[in-house]
């Protein structure tokens, strides 16, 4: 108790440093990947997704990421455990956290496929098993957690494949695709407006001050979806046919339609991102600040301070303008084959997942996620050429993940007990 | 930079250089058209010189061929076979290595056909090219087949076109016939040996169409899967 006053004040900013320096890893590349598919479709420029990203992902991390920062703060290690030794669980969310943090900066550097939610896991798993004691870890929540890393591309999947089966369906096959695309499109805008406020309504608005019921988040999120789904007639309706464009290849004004989706889908994923990642870098915060707040209690009441999720919202940002901004124009150039119409099928179910996800309070990997979505597109037969041994390399990363951000995080906490115990 | 996840699990898609190869295929074979109006007019500077032409757009297709093979890994996933594929390209080339082989048969031995053979062989010629013609259409549907995720009415445009081609090439065999017979009236009258080189001529142009209507039928296999 004596450790955690005397040194409150250094946990915290050492806190802030780390949290900050994780959300900047995480802006500087996992966001550039979440926006691939958006900015590889070419439906929106750099800027604009820069833009975007800077906006939905605060919004994300802000309105939905409260329960995967729960999760990550307390859902992994039975803090009871600690109540005589707190300043232990300070030393393990930051040694997690600048754990994960190198570890991101190594991989990226290689160009490994790593994710930020499998380093800090590993990383959290890691201190807690060796530093405290195997049975500190929850072990139960850490099985479901990785199973919902097998299980969200594979969903992801499924449901990119319904999704372009329907645009097959509704759009592409008709007589007159392109008037068809007019009518439908705003619907799917519709839908993706709709679950994404639903989500967030059912799980994350507490602690902004809005408490609301199953029917009042019901009709709120339909009354979301119908303002953005005029928003698109109105975009829609401005499309003009252009024969010029049709004569290399048919669907070239079709395309144009399902850009303003694009762009809807772009922020859902944006907003999906923010509101499960941000916890990666904030969820080991948080429990720091909550711990060093109430004088070495482990309060398991005490609510995330809203300036915490500012912070990861801000370092996020900060790392996408800095260096993910690089990163998306070279994934724009690398990706030029995807149209719109696959591209907004993937990015919505990749969302979706994510964002129900987040709802449930689980930490997945949005890249991987996005993979998966793009592969169920993939096998409706709709991209011309996707690469396997990508599958195969995430797989390898996560044999290499977990115990890498494992031994690291052992090493920097038993580092950081060395210095101040 | 290294590359992300995202931007390299997109592979560069095979539809655009096959379309590309084949264009470079048709490109050669009509060269054929001008060829023959030489020879048949015994304007053999002018016979050389569009052989020469044809070689060197063979020798191009040849290696958009090469190029295409090479971007072609086993860990591609595509929404066509890979051997489908191959099959396709290695057809496709074909037809521009029989155009160069006819070319220079004739260039080589300076061909002359008998004067009632002439009229309809320059038919000939021109409904094999006809057919390979066909196919080319067919083959740039493909990109809106990937589109359109192999299904619809897309797929009924691109069957509809390869039945033409069916038809193109069913036509071919009753010229050629014709061709023949024309020939096999004269033969008597010619040197054996130049009239064997005909015969090999007139099987190598047929075989133009025959190798186009190949590339139709491997094309509506790979509708079907």
């Amino acid at each position: 108790m004596e450790l955690i006053t005397s040194y409150g004040t250094i946990f915290l900013i050492l806190a802030c440093i780390f949290g900050l320096f994780m959300a900047w890893g995480i802006g500087a590349n996992d966001v550039a990947n979440a926006m691939g598919t958006s900015v590889g479709s070419g439906a929106i420029t750099i800027k604009q997704a820069v833009l975007i990203a800077a906006v939905f992902e605060f919004a994300g991390a802000f309105l939905a990421g409260g329960q995967v920062t729960k999760t990550i703060r307390k859902g992994i290690i039975d803090a009871e455990l600690l109540s005589a030794t707190p300043e232990l669980l300070v030393y393990g969310m930051l040694a997690s956290l600048l754990a994960a943090g190198i570890w991101l900066l190594v991989a990226s550097r290689f160009g490994w496929p790593v994710s930020t939610t499998h380093s800090i896991v590993g990383a959290i798993v890691g201190f807690a098993a060796v530093g405290i004691g195997v049975d500190a870890v929850h072990w139960s929540k850490v099985g479901t957690i990785v199973m919902s890393w097998v299980i969200s591309p594979a969903l992801a999947g499924a449901f990119s494949y319904w999704l372009f089966r329907s645009v097959q369906k509704l759009i592409l096959n008709r007589d007159d695709p392109f008037e068809s695309a007019k009518q439908v499109v705003p619907y799917y805008v519709f839908m993706t407006g709709f679950i994404i406020a639903l989500v967030t309504m059912f799980k994350g608005l507490k602690h902004v001050g809005l408490e609301v019921s199953t029917v009042e988040s019901y009709s709120y999120a339909f009354a979301f979806g119908l303002v953005i789904m005029f928003m698109s007639m109105m975009s829609v309706r401005k499309i003009k046919l252009d024969p010029a464009a049709d004569k290399d290849f048919q669907f070239a004004n079709v395309e144009r339609v399902f850009g303003v989706l694009m762009v809807v889908t772009a922020c859902a994923m944006a907003f999906a991102h923010g509101s499960n990642d941000v916890a990666n870098a904030i969820g080991p915060v948080a429990a720091v600040i909550g711990i060093v707040q109430s004088g070495g209690e482990i309060a398991q009441k005490s609510v995330l301070p809203i300036w915490v999720l500012i912070l990861g919202g801000a370092g996020i940002v900060a790392g996408l303008l800095m260096y993910g901004r690089r990163v998306m124009a070279t994934i724009g150039k690398n990706i030029t084959e995807l149209t719109p119409s696959r591209g907004f099928a993937a990015t919505l179910a990749a969302a979706t997942t994510v964002v129900f996800a987040s709802g449930t309070g689980l930490p997945i990997s949005t890249t991987h996620t996005l993979v998966g979505a793009v592969l169920g597109v993939g096998l409706a037969r709709g991209i011309g050429a996707l690469n396997l041994n990508v599958v195969r390399t995430i797989f390898l990363s996560w044999i290499v993940t977990l115990p890498a951000g494992a031994l690291m995080s052992i090493f920097f906490f038993f580092t950081l007990k060395g210095i101040f115990s | 930079m290294a590359r992300t996840t995202i931007s390299s699990l997109f592979g560069s898609s095979p539809v655009t250089p096959l379309q590309s190869h084949m264009s470079s295929v048709q490109e050669c074979i009509v060269e054929l058209i001008p060829f023959f109006k030489a020879v048949l007019k015994e304007d053999w500077s002018k016979a050389k010189e569009q052989q020469k032409k044809i070689a060197k757009l063979e020798n191009e297709a040849d290696k958009l061929k090469k190029k295409l093979r090479l971007h072609l890994p086993k860990s591609l996933f595509m929404p066509i076979s890979r051997r489908d594929l191959l099959e396709v390209l290695t057809m496709q080339d074909k037809i521009a290595n029989k155009s160069k082989d006819i070319a220079g048969i004739i260039i080589g031995r300076k061909m002359t056909f008998p004067k009632d053979v002439n009229e309809k062989l320059m038919d000939f010629v021109q409904r094999c090219i006809d057919a390979s013609m066909q196919a080319q259409k067919a083959i740039n549907e493909l990109d809106e087949l990937v589109e359109t995720g192999f299904s619809g009415r897309e797929v009924k445009v691109v069957q509809d076109m390869i039945k033409t081609l069916d038809d193109i090439e069913s036509d071919t065999d009753k010229i050629q016939v014709k061709v023949r017979a024309a020939l096999f009236k004269q033969e008597k009258d010619l040197p054996p040996v130049d009239v064997m080189f005909m015969y090999r001529v007139i099987d190598g142009i047929g075989d133009l169409a025959d190798l186009s209507q190949r590339v139709g039928s491997r094309l509506e296999l790979m509708l079907a899967r």
